[in-house]
């Protein structure tokens, strides 16, 4: 009786695997994985290997694309900043603080994520056009944002909010406060123990978050358009020229483009996340 | 201790842990006032503007037959768009959620792939393999398929964008939850198949009706890709979307807001589900590591 105990459990550990089916979904996921989006992906790739180098780069040196690429890359940028600024605040007082409305306030962070892009869109710009509720009001001061890049600032820091929110949440709630309570009865003030403690230990997920609404913002579109104006050379973004190039056919000029605008977002992930394990590194090295 | 907590709280001092009281509440104010200036006005004027001339502008303008007919052919796009992804969501959360495989972290990454790509990219690259002058665009005039600036282009688009929302909740469920309940169920004598169904698929309810609800928006309320493999043909190939755009750069401002209004009421429904699964989600898992509820 005992040996072909044995020999099952033997069997057991070569194959691993005890639920059944494995084969079968993964390569249903695979295949259906590869129909969907890599395949089409590759089409991308292979559009824009078509050009010669030099036509790729007489593209994307036109004047209008080097200004709509300048726009985008800045307006995101400026845009995720802002909302590492705000987005720490917002998010700090979700986590730490009580106030009525909180489960409201918290669930509303989530609103740009779950409006229609091209219902934000309209909706900013009546806003904040020459007559809208708030755009009256900035007017006067002498300050225009609707189809003027700072526009583009205000629709793009919308939609990036929730990523620096939502990535620095978790963080702040599995901040150990025994490194604040040893900060505090060495005698720093609170603010002391907020900038030296706690803003180093959250820099990691801050950086996270600046990182996904800066490439959430690269590749917007919808939330853009309409508030932008879309003046040549001043207010056009980069998806739009997308845009443009197909409508007029040149499938390789758009290809070059959206090439362009995918290798900036994922060399802003790559080169965050490289930060972050030197970081990690240096901190592990420190202990 | 008694006379302290009957001091009203704002009043006492500060722990050595917690912000004084003023500063507290301008944080809290200031958060109120640019949540409520960002993110809730936009939210109202949507509302707004689209009941601005009453309510019967309003009634007229989204039951008119090419705001209806956009509608029908949202509600079309998402039928297929999301059981579809909700399948291979349920495929894809068994494989790579309980199963231990090399490629495992690659696989996770790739499914989350068309959450980096921007929309107008994954509108592109369908015209790259479908247009015209794409990889498949003779063969398919050749047979007359339309697909292009026709229903087939904007459901492709749609299950593109919104591919990864089921799969990536239900796989990072599943792998969670480990195998112990299913290797119970098969040695009990179940089957592989009543396992799933009566096992792995009850404990992941919320979690797939979370991915169903995220995709569901999306599938929607989906702009900029479904815009480039669209055509604007209006009555034709237009999403509720696409309708929003076009009524709005005629000036058809109520036309374009009350449409906008149907999808900003189903944004309100979306977050409403969402945080209730999320609440939930909390409790579970409150219950489960012994953690206490609320902030520290």
């Amino acid at each position: 009786m005992t040996q072909p105990k044995a020999v099952r459990r033997s069997a057991g550990r070569a194959r691993t695997r005890v639920l059944p089916g494995f084969g079968l979904t993964l390569g249903l996921t695979v295949t259906y994985l590869s129909l969907v989006v890599l395949i089409p992906l590759t089409a991308l790739f292979a559009r824009a290997a078509t050009m010669t180098w030099s036509g790729f780069v007489e593209t994307l040196t036109d004047e209008r694309i080097v200004a709509a690429l300048e726009l985008t890359v800045g307006a995101s940028a400026i845009a995720a900043l802002v909302n590492c600024f705000f987005g720490s605040l917002v998010a700090w007082t979700l986590v730490r603080y009580q106030f009525p409305f909180r489960r409201l306030v918290d669930a509303l962070v989530d609103l740009p994520f779950a409006l229609p892009t091209a219902v934000s869109g309209i909706a900013l710009t009546a806003i904040y056009a020459p007559d809208g509720w708030i755009g009256r009001f900035l007017v006067p001061l002498g300050i225009e944002v609707a189809y003027t890049p700072l526009g583009v600032v205000i629709a793009l820091t919308f939609i990036g909010l929730p990523f620096v929110v939502r990535t620095l949440q978790p963080a702040m709630q599995d901040l150990e406060s025994e490194y604040e309570e040893a900060a505090a009865s060495l005698g720093a003030s609170r603010w002391t123990t907020v900038r030296r403690v706690v803003a180093p230990a959250l820099l990691p997920a801050l950086t996270t978050g600046f990182a996904l609404a800066f490439a959430r913002a690269l590749g917007e579109y919808g939330s853009v358009v309409f508030i932008s104006g879309n003046m040549p050379m001043k207010t056009e973004i980069a998806s739009l020229l997308v845009v443009t190039k197909l409508e007029q056919y040149d499938y390789a000029g758009a290809s070059a483009i959206a090439l362009a605008m995918l290798v900036l977002s994922f060399v802003g992930l790559l080169a965050i996340h490289l930060t972050q394990s030197w970081s990690a590194r240096r901190g592990a090295a420190a202990h | 201790m008694a006379k302290i907590a009957s001091i009203p709280k704002i009043l006492r001092a500060p722990g050595p842990l917690e912000e004084p009281p003023a500063v507290r509440w301008l944080l809290i104010a200031t958060t109120l006032a640019f949540l409520g200036l960002f993110l809730f006005v936009p939210l109202a004027a949507v509302f707004f503007e689209a009941f601005r001339k009453g309510v019967g502008a309003f009634w007229t303008a989204v039951t008119r037959p090419e705001t209806l007919s956009a509608v029908r052919l949202t509600l079309l796009v998402t039928a297929i768009a999301v059981p579809l992804n909700a399948a291979f969501g349920l495929v894809a959360a068994w494989s790579i959620g309980k199963f231990q495989f090399p490629g495992k972290r690659l696989l996770i990454t790739l499914i989350d792939l068309p959450l980096s790509v921007s929309p107008i990219i994954s509108g592109l690259v369908f015209v790259l393999v479908f247009g015209a002058r794409g990889w498949l665009g003779p063969w398919l005039s050749d047979h007359e398929i339309k697909v292009i600036f026709a229903t087939p282009g904007l459901v492709i688009a749609t299950v593109f964008v919104t591919f990864p929302y089921v799969a990536r909740e239900l796989v990072a469920h599943l792998d969670e939850q480990g195998t112990d309940a299913e290797q119970a169920s098969l040695s009990l004598g179940a089957s592989g198949w009543s396992t799933f169904w009566r096992v792995t698929l009850p404990s992941a309810k919320w979690a797939l009706l979370y991915g169903l609800v995220l995709c569901n928006a999306r599938a929607m309320g989906e702009f900029g890709a479904v815009s480039v493999v669209s055509g604007h043909i209006r009555g034709e190939t237009n999403t509720l979307p696409l309708e929003v755009e076009i009524l709005y750069n005629e000036y058809d401002f109520v036309g374009a807001f009350a449409a906008a209004s149907l999808l900003a009421l189903l944004a309100v429904v979306t977050l409403f589900v969402k945080s209730i699964v999320e609440r939930h989600e909390e409790r579970l898992l409150a219950r489960g590591s012994g953690i206490p509820e609320g902030p520290r």
